[in-house]
């Protein structure tokens, strides 16, 4: 149709662009899937989840302890910084002047930019000897869960901003012309329409909780066990890896794909999730 | 043909390589319809229109004058879900042609739009880039060209002493008259003008149309306009699109006196009245 | 995840006027009490590392190198390895994710197979934990294509975590270009590569640069990727191919396995939240005025 040459070569070279942006993640898929085959032909799927203990090096894979601490880290921490970051996002939309406003946006941001290695490290020297202080021995659950609430308290907050200031203005005048209070307008018009935005962020925070290597590393101890209690330290899935896999050979080696195959799964699972979520949007 | 088509041509050649008739096309369709999706936007409309004359389309809006005025050089490819059906020809050319070369069908039916809309370079460059684009390379013919479009738009004495600033900086009357300038540079045989004077605040609109009165009969001119004195002021022919249930179809074509002081369709008569529409 | 400060940080706060009435006292202190313990937190944290990393920071401790484990010393090697690191990653995200950003906001319909795939799966690329990016890297880069621990196997394996951010906000840039721009060009003949290159990249440079500016902070930032790509290594590298310890990697192996080097862990965070701030401020500053200026001009 057109007759530029040029085009047609333009055209190719931007394809072979977005293959292989697109391929990225099947590659992963697939190196993790290849990586797990010889533990899963040798082992088994179901011994991750009855073996007795965590001992490669005796043979016994039971991943059950990381999950839980994985989970019960992850739960914690989404309690946490869910209210509050909806609450972030209802101050600088509907409380604060637009200065202060557009103040604590930025420091949202910023708080979003400073690195899981630099969390890990505060909550390392300050957070942890705090605890241990309150009941040893410090590095524990509870420390992996505030820090975690930290970081992940600026993606709820950011989406959560993000689907308030798409509530549509005529909505909230339409509310004030019949005299509803503030809250009373925040609380029963303005969260109701921005459901599903704010669904999606709480999706996205647990996916980040989960998937954060560094400061749980940093500051959970580390034991392989099921926790007994907010101070007790624990082991995530993503903490295992990290730590064991630069001396784990053959099985052990092979096991450690098999925990990061898992971590995709459910990550995987939270997208369709978000997906199927944003689906029912009333507004765009 | 106008002493500046003459003087233009002996100064660059732009269609050698096309082989142009120096003549100007005339314009007919043949039951031609237009889908967004499976939603009509005008149907089965069939109209002739005179080489060198310019025709206003009007209607109320949502009547598919726009769209219509789109499809004539196959701006609709860029729409995505848009199906034509029916047949257009410009001059000996079939728009809907599948072997048709359609940067040779877009530089004989150039368009202006609604809102002006310069590239965000330099106002030269607006002239030169599409210029440079279909062959002509010199320097001093590109120059030469920017100089006597823009001369021929009224433009050239405004801005000859800040050609390389961004044409952003113009006021929006200049910038429509520099986007008009760039389609003349082109040697179109047909112009589309969607409402070019709309986005227009009344001064810049009467010079604006002042200077589409200028083109007439160097071109042949479609204009979609919604100003009723505006296209009996301009126009030689006028058709009136009107829209039923949603898809648009045409109600009335012929002379702009006739479509004015004698209507035949009460529809017409009750637009122009202004009881409709 | 930060992609969306920039695009929601230029939106004006919608209606600021709601009635009050008595009974919102409650919820009013709640929300900012919130916001004044959010506020807390980010100030303790980041005053903390001042306080403690700032007393180090000289030309001295940039510029030396590492001695005793860290103990002593600078990060002046570190930082070498750092700049590398990301010269790699940005040198083989920028093409990749531009042509891709490129192919899908303009060549690209919204609703097309081809288009639907590649969004999803650069969707769930942005959702892969960081250790699982260092697990593939260790994999592909290290061992199957034999880079070993090096700057270049760190440097790709970041490229491949950058890529959705970058192509995101890339994107954007692109669909922020009026619709209008496209149809004159065509109407005026224009190829599409003439209309690309002349029209709509200078036109979507900003949402690019932004997008960069993005990727360059995430890819700082990340320290489980390179924990077995690039490696610990904290001389002075001689090539790409050489291990090089990173920034972050520097902080973390300070604190958890150098008794003793908390000190010098202070100050190398301190010097990467100051890098991080700047970039988070600049790429602010950009969507704030750069992109709105540039694409919208009347």
């Amino acid at each position: 149709m057109s007759h530029y040459r040029s085009d047609d070569i333009l055209v190719w070279t931007l394809r072979a662009c977005a293959i292989t942006a697109g391929v990225i993640v099947l590659l992963i898929t697939a190196f993790l899937v290849i990586e797990s085959i010889p533990v899963l032909r040798s082992v088994g799927l179901i011994r991750f989840f009855t073996d007795p203990s965590w001992h490669p090096a005796e043979n016994l894979y039971n991943l059950t302890p990381m999950l839980w601490g994985t989970l019960f880290a992850m739960t914690g921490s989404v309690l946490i910084a869910t209210p509050l970051g909806i609450l972030s996002a209802i101050f600088s939309n509907y409380y604060a002047p637009p200065t202060l406003a557009r103040f604590y946006r930025t420091l949202i941001g910023l708080l979003a930019g400073i690195p899981s290695v630099v969390y890990g490290f505060w909550g390392l020297v300050v957070l942890v000897p705090m605890i241990g202080k309150l009941e040893p021995p410090g590095p524990s659950l509870l420390a992996g869960i505030l820090i975690l609430s930290i970081m992940i308290l600026p993606t709820i907050a950011l989406v959560a901003d993000s689907s308030l200031s798409n509530v549509p203005g005529g909505y909230i005048i339409a509310a004030a012309s019949l005299g509803l209070s503030r809250w009373t307008t925040i609380k029963q018009v303005i969260i109701p329409t921005a459901k599903s935005g704010l669904f999606t962020g709480v999706i996205l925070e647990t996916g980040r909780a989960i998937g954060e290597t560094m400061a749980v590393l940093m500051v959970c101890g580390n034991v392989v066990q099921t926790p007994g209690s907010l101070f007790e330290p624990v082991r995530t899935l993503t903490a295992n890896i990290a730590l064991e896999m630069s001396y784990a050979l053959g099985d052990h080696r092979s096991a450690l794909f098999v925990s990061g195959l898992l971590l995709m799964v459910i990550i995987f699972g939270l997208i369709l999730a978000a997906e199927w979520i944003s689906r029912g949007r009333i507004y765009e | 043909m106008s002493l500046f088509k003459l003087t233009y041509n002996s100064c660059y050649k732009l269609h050698e390589t096309h082989a142009q008739p120096e003549i100007l096309s005339n314009i007919k369709t043949e039951g031609l319809s237009l889908f967004y999706g499976n939603d009509a936007a005008f149907k089965n409309v069939s109209l002739s229109i005179e080489p060198g004359s310019i025709t206003a389309i009007v209607g109320p809006s949502g009547c598919g004058k726009s769209s219509f005025l789109l499809s004539l050089n196959r701006l609709t490819d860029l729409i995505p879900g848009c199906r034509v059906t029916g047949s257009i020809r410009v001059g000996e050319l079939d728009v809907f042609d599948p072997d048709i070369d359609i940067t040779s069908l877009r530089l004989r039916v150039g368009m202006i739009f609604q809102k002006p809309n310069p590239f965000p370079l330099s106002i030269r460059d607006n002239i030169a880039l599409p210029l440079m684009e279909h062959g002509l390379v010199d320097k001093n013919n590109v120059d030469l060209a920017v100089e006597m479009v823009l001369t021929d738009v009224g433009l050239w004495n405004e801005v000859k002493d800040r050609l390389n600033t961004s044409a952003l900086s113009l006021s929006g009357g200049q910038q429509q008259r520099l986007c008009i300038a760039r389609t003349l540079a082109l040697e179109p045989q047909v112009l589309l003008l969607d409402e070019p004077c709309s986005a227009l605040d009344p001064l810049s609109s009467a010079v604006v149309e002042d200077l589409i009165m200028s083109l007439k009969g160097r071109y042949t001119i479609v204009a979609v306009t919604h100003n009723l004195a505006q296209a009996r002021r301009i126009a030689d022919y006028a058709a009136l699109f009107w829209a039923n249930n949603g898809a648009g179809s045409l109600i009335e074509y012929g002379a702009v006196k006739q479509i004015f002081d004698a209507p035949k369709e009460i529809l017409t008569a009750a637009y122009i009245s202004g009881t409709r529409g | 995840m930060s992609e969306h400060s920039y695009r929601n940080s230029y939106k004006s706060p919608p209606c600021h006027k709601i009635g009050t009435s008595r009974r919102d006292y409650l919820p009013t202190f709640i929300v900012w009490f919130s916001a004044i313990f959010v506020s807390a937190v980010f100030f303790w944290i980041l005053s903390s590392i001042i306080w403690h990393g700032i007393g180090q920071i000289s030309w001295e401790f940039l510029t030396a190198s590492p001695q005793n484990a860290g103990r002593a010393g600078g990060i002046g090697p570190i930082l070498v390895s750092t700049a590398l690191i990301l010269v790699v990653c940005i040198a083989v995200a920028l093409p990749i994710g531009l042509g891709a950003a490129i192919m899908l906001s303009e060549f690209t319909a919204t609703e097309s197979l081809f288009g639907r795939l590649v969004r999803r799966s650069l969707d769930i690329l942005a959702g892969v934990p960081s250790i699982v990016f260092g697990l593939f890297g260790f994999v592909l880069f290290s061992n199957v294509l034999g880079l070993g621990f090096s700057i270049l196997a760190g440097g790709l394996t970041l490229a491949c975590m950058v890529l959705p951010i970058l192509i995101r906000s890339t994107e954007e840039g692109f669909r922020s270009v009026p619709q209008e721009y496209r149809m004159s060009a065509a109407a005026l003949g224009l190829s599409r590569t003439t209309t690309l290159f002349r029209i709509l990249l200078p036109a979507a440079f900003p949402g690019l640069m932004v997008g960069m500016i993005l990727g360059i902070g995430r890819a700082i930032a990340e320290t489980a990727a390179l924990l077995y790509t690039s490696g610990y290594v904290d001389r002075m590298p001689t090539s790409l191919l050489d291990s090089g310890r990173a920034l972050s990697i520097h902080i973390f192996d300070l604190s958890m396995n150098v008794a003793g080097g908390n000190e010098k862990a202070y100050a190398s965070a301190l010097v990467l939240v100051s890098i991080l701030l700047i970039i988070n401020l600049i790429s602010f500053y950009l969507s704030n005025h750069w992109l709105r200026r540039r694409i919208m001009p009347i």
